[in-house]
Parts: C-alpha cells; structure tokens; sequence
C-alpha cells in the first residue's frame, strides 16, 4: 500500500493453506481503514500517474512484465495454489498481457478519442480521461483475469485498490511487490488482503471510488454490492476475461470522455 | 513595569475539580527586568522524558461513538480558520469567511469555526463577510512573523487591523529578544500591544520551533502571561517545527500553573502541523488531562489551520453517515 509493505492497522492476519490443507502463509487480514488508507493513497497519486506521459505509464508496465518473466517461477508456484490450469502456461500468458496493456497507453486516445464534426466555427475534440480510483476485487482463480482487472484501469490512468482473493491471495500480494520494483509510483497499485465478505461493503460504499470491478465476487454478494455502488454513483463492471475483445471493453470501462471546443483561429 | 495580581481568593479548575487558593500576589508584581529574570529562573526545568511518555501515553486514548462526534464538532467550533500567504485575494478570503459561517453547506448543525484569520490588510475584507455572525475576525500583527520590527511600527499595525475591525489580534514575540537574554524588552512590548489591544483579545505567538527547548517555552509562556496575554500560542506556521503536543503539553501546565496563582485562566491555541481529525482530537484529551473541562471551549482553546477544517468534517460525515466521502466533497478553501 503506497509503495510500502504494511501490516494491517488492525494487526490481525490469517493463515492460507493449499488443496491439502498444508500451511503455506500468514497474510494481514485488512480491515475497513486499511480500505481508507488504500483510498486515501490512491487518491493522492492518480493525478501525478495520469499527468504522466502515455508513453512513460507504457514504460512502467513493461517494466512490471520484466520483473514478473525474471519472477516468473515464484509465480508459477502461487499461481498453482489457485487454479486448475497449467500454471506455467497461464503466468506466460499473464505476462504477455502486461506487455499487451503496456503498449495500448499511448493508443487509447487514439482509438477513444474523436474529432467531431460541429455546424460552427469550432474544432470539436473528445478525449478519454481516466475515472479516478478504481477498486478492483479480485477473481479468485484466474491470474489472467486479475492481470485484466488491474492493467486495464492502470493503463487508461486509473489508480488501483486491489482486495484479492480470500482463499488464494498470493499471486496478487506478488503482483503488488513486483509493482513497487517496477517504478510504479507510491499508491498507483494498493494490494489488500483479508476477507472479501468484511472488505467489498466498504469498498463499494466508499464515495471516493469511482468505479469498481467485481467480477472477483459470487453472485450471492453481487445484489449488495450493485446497490451500494449505485448508492455512491460509481462505474460497475463485472465481465468475461482473457479475450483480446474483452480487453478492449475493460480498457474502455473505467474512461470518462471529456469533450472541447476551440475556437477556430482566422 | 506591569502589574498582574489577583487581590481574591480564586477558583481554578484542575482536572474537573475546582479548589481554591489564596492569592499570592507578591509572585506576579513584575517590577523590574531583574525580578522578572529572577521569577523566570525560578521556575522548575521541565522533565523532557517524563513529558513526551505522558503525551504518548495520551495520544493512545481512542475516543469513540457520541464521543467521538461531540468532540468533532467541539473542535469545529475551535477552528480559527486561517489563510496567511503572500498571494491572499479579498476573493479568497469572502469565500474562507463563508465557509467559517457554516462549514457544511449542507448541515446546520455544524458548528460555525471561532475566528477567521487573516493578515491586517484583509481584516476589513472579513469584517464585512462575517457581519452578523458569530465568528470572530483575527489578525496577527507586530511585523509577523519574525517580528523584527521596531516597537512604534508593531504598534502601527496593530492599531490599523483594529481600526479596521479586529476583534482578535495575533502578535509574535521578538524571538531574537528572547533568546538574547533581553526579557524585559519582550515583556514591555507585549505590555504595549496590550495596552493598544483594549477590549480586543491578544494572542502571544511563541514560535516554540525558535525557541527549541522546553524550559524556553516554560519561561516565555510564563513571560507572556505575566504580561497580560489573553491566550498564548504555539507557532506562526512559518517555521520548519510548528505546534507539537509536548509543546502544547509545557504551555497548558503553564497555564494551569497561572491559573492557580493568578487566578485568571489564560487559553492556548496551537497553529501549524495539525492538519487531520485525529491529531486535533488528541490535543482535545492532552487539554482536558492538563487544563480541565473548562478550557474545552473556543473562549480558552483554539486550533489555527487551514486543511484540518476539511478533515473534521469528512470525519463527521464518515460517523453520521457510515461511509468515507469523496476527496473532494468539501471545498478547498
């Protein structure tokens, strides 16, 4: 959180273990004001990321999927711990996704940017900017689609909170220290642990997120948490994954567009 | 010099009980710069260790609940809402005053702040938008906030930001004076701005970043006192150390010391470095642990900030309503 490893404020932690029951580590179990800390960072540091170049936030995510190739059998091994897939082939995916991201910076005003025409003597321009902060709760089983969850959102210019998984959080806990190697700036990507039942009311009742990703939750929380969203007017997205298509949509979610008119010059 | 006595007995509070002491007057007669220096000398070195252990033992206190919003709100009403920077607009200082009279545009029981807080030249600017209420208009003046100015211009200033409609006047001390040894001649001025002041409330500006060690900040809160200050307080805002809890701790044991004597209670504002809820919250605990109950009101207790304001209120709207509110759900200025 913030470019540091904290512990929770509530000093509390749970254990995890594998399939068979085996321990395999401590982890904090965050609490509410973890959640405000997290917010209250990632707030802080989104105006200087999306200030930023496109091309210098590009810089950072390749950096990521560099640190994430030489890390790649760390990975490997708390991939495994989640899911069914084969583990060596969904990390290399994983990280030709980062690289994927990375490269789509400086092309998203490309794309989702226009030039419209108006009946005056005006240039007309539509630009995306990014929403602001943007919570993301993670899919469980899936590092693939945690990539997604999380890139896109960093890519548009979003900062990120991340709560991820309760049963498997350590590939995302990863993903967080690799960020801060990357020379992401402090409090771009905030990683919180602990339990999702505790931590998604408050994340989404939070009013200043302005958008959240849950497709990480089960459809028994998801009625909840909509209107809670609703409630604080944020951008709610729960969708597919690991698809170039889907991408897209999720690089396009968490974008506002912001539309200028200039005066043409005699 | 100056005379402070007390010619009754007196009640003072401490710790919630009141007791009642007879007048030693002979201690507070400040006749010549000698006997002030004497007076000053005789006050006991503070416990540095003791002091920082009793703070933190404070600041773990955890207030909760209706506590916690009674507290909040009581800190609003304590706020002197303060803007002193070179590029101050009469445009940026109608819209602070608004915000001094109702904090949250959307509640009415927020308390409005005690005072606003501007430089001399502004005073009439905030005069005018603070007509009607009940929020004060302070200045600081006496060449702040070095104060390196010869007596007759620190003079001029105060006499200007009273004329334009003052009702407090924030003055700082010579520190250079000071830490020269040369005691009578920061008593003498704060006599003199004193006696400029009238009716308006004087507050003595310490700057306890320059005067660095406790057992300064003991003889100067002392000095101050003795000299007829309504409220002492911490800092300027100016200097890399501003108002810290030890600090605050020395000069509300001063007070509290002074009110026994004396029997006149002195207030205390701290200024500069408290900028989020928590920290205002726990001068409020150190205040009443020192001081008493009596002190937990704006007549004896101020905070002097500008960004605090805003994160009270988005404490307050986080404990009336259950959920963190935007960044920026509250204005700026």
């Amino acid at each position: 959180m913030n470019g540091a490893f904290v512990r929770s404020e509530s000093g509390r932690s749970y254990e995890i273990v594998d399939a068979s029951g085996t321990f395999v580590a401590n982890v904090a179990r965050a609490s509410r004001k973890d959640v405000r800390d997290a917010v209250v960072a990632a707030r802080a540091a989104q105006a200087k990321w999306w200030a930023a170049t496109a091309y210098n936030r590009g810089q950072v995510l390749y950096r990521l999927a560099e640190m994430a190739e030489s890390r790649r059998d760390e990975l490997r091994d708390h991939v495994a711990l989640a899911e069914a897939s084969e583990a060596v082939a969904a990390v290399a995916r994983a990280i030709d996704r980062v690289v994927w991201y990375a490269g789509w910076t400086d092309k998203i005003a490309q794309v989702y940017g226009s030039t419209n025409p108006v009946a005056g003597p005006f240039f007309n321009f539509s630009h995306p900017t990014p929403s602001g902060v943007v919570a993301v709760l993670a899919h469980p089983t899936s590092f693939e689609g945690l990539i997604d969850q999380v890139m896109a959102p960093l890519a548009a210019g979003n900062t990120v909170v991340v709560v991820a998984s309760e049963r498997h959080p350590t590939p995302a806990v990863l993903l967080g220290e690799l960020s801060v190697t990357a020379d992401f700036p402090p409090g771009v990507l905030n990683v919180l642990t602990g339990s999702l039942d505790e931590l998604a009311p408050v994340v989404c009742a939070h009013e200043d997120v302005d958008g959240v990703d849950l497709s990480g939750v089960d459809d028994a929380l998801l009625g909840e948490l909509r209107s809670l969203s609703a409630e604080s007017i944020k951008r709610v997205v729960r969708a597919g994954f690991a698809s170039d298509a889907d991408s897209l949509r999720r690089l396009r979610t968490f974008i506002e567009t912001t539309t200028v008119w200039h005066t043409v010059g005699q | 010099m100056s005379k402070v006595s007390s010619t009754t007995s007196s009640s003072v509070a401490r710790g919630g009980a009141y007791v009642t002491l007879a007048p030693r007057n002979e201690v507070l007669e400040v006749e010549s710069e000698a006997q002030l220096r004497t007076l000053l000398s005789s006050l006991s070195g503070v416990d540095a260790v003791g002091l920082e252990a009793r703070v933190a033992k404070l600041s773990t206190r955890s207030l909760k609940q209706s506590t916690k919003l009674t507290a909040l709100d009581l800190a609003i009403s304590m706020v002197d809402l303060t803007t002193l920077e070179g590029a101050d607009t009469p445009g940026r200082v109608r819209s602070l005053c608004h915000k001094a009279r109702r904090p949250d545009p959307h509640d009415a029981a927020v308390p409005n702040v005690a005072a606003v807080c501007v430089y001399p030249d502004l005073v009439s600017v905030a005069r005018d938008a603070l007509a009607g209420s009940r929020v004060a208009v302070a200045s600081v003046a006496t060449a702040f906030p070095s104060g390196r100015a010869s007596l007759a211009v620190k003079l001029a200033d105060v006499r200007e930001a009273l004329a334009a409609g003052a009702d407090e006047i924030d003055m700082v001390i010579d520190r250079g004076a000071f830490l020269a040894g040369r005691l009578g001649r920061v008593f003498e001025e704060i006599v003199a701005v004193k006696a400029e002041c009238g009716a308006a409330r004087l507050k003595v500006i310490l700057e306890t970043g320059e005067l660095v060690t406790y057992d300064n900040v003991r003889r100067a809160s002392w000095l101050a006192m003795l000299a007829g200050a309504d409220f002492i307080k911490t800092s300027t805002g100016k200097v890399g150390v501003n108002a810290t809890l030890p600090f605050a701790l020395v000069m509300l044991e001063a007070v509290r010391d002074f009110a026994e004597v004396a029997g006149r209670p002195v207030g205390v504002k701290v200024a500069g470095g408290v900028r989020n809820a928590k920290d205002a919250l726990r001068y409020l605990v150190v205040v009443n642990e020192t001081v008493g109950a009596r002190w937990l009101s704006a007549d004896y207790f101020r905070v002097g900030a500008s960004s605090l304001l805003n994160d009270l209120l988005m404490q307050r709207y986080k404990q009336r309503r259950g959920v963190y509110p935007r960044s920026d759900e509250f204005s700026g200025d």
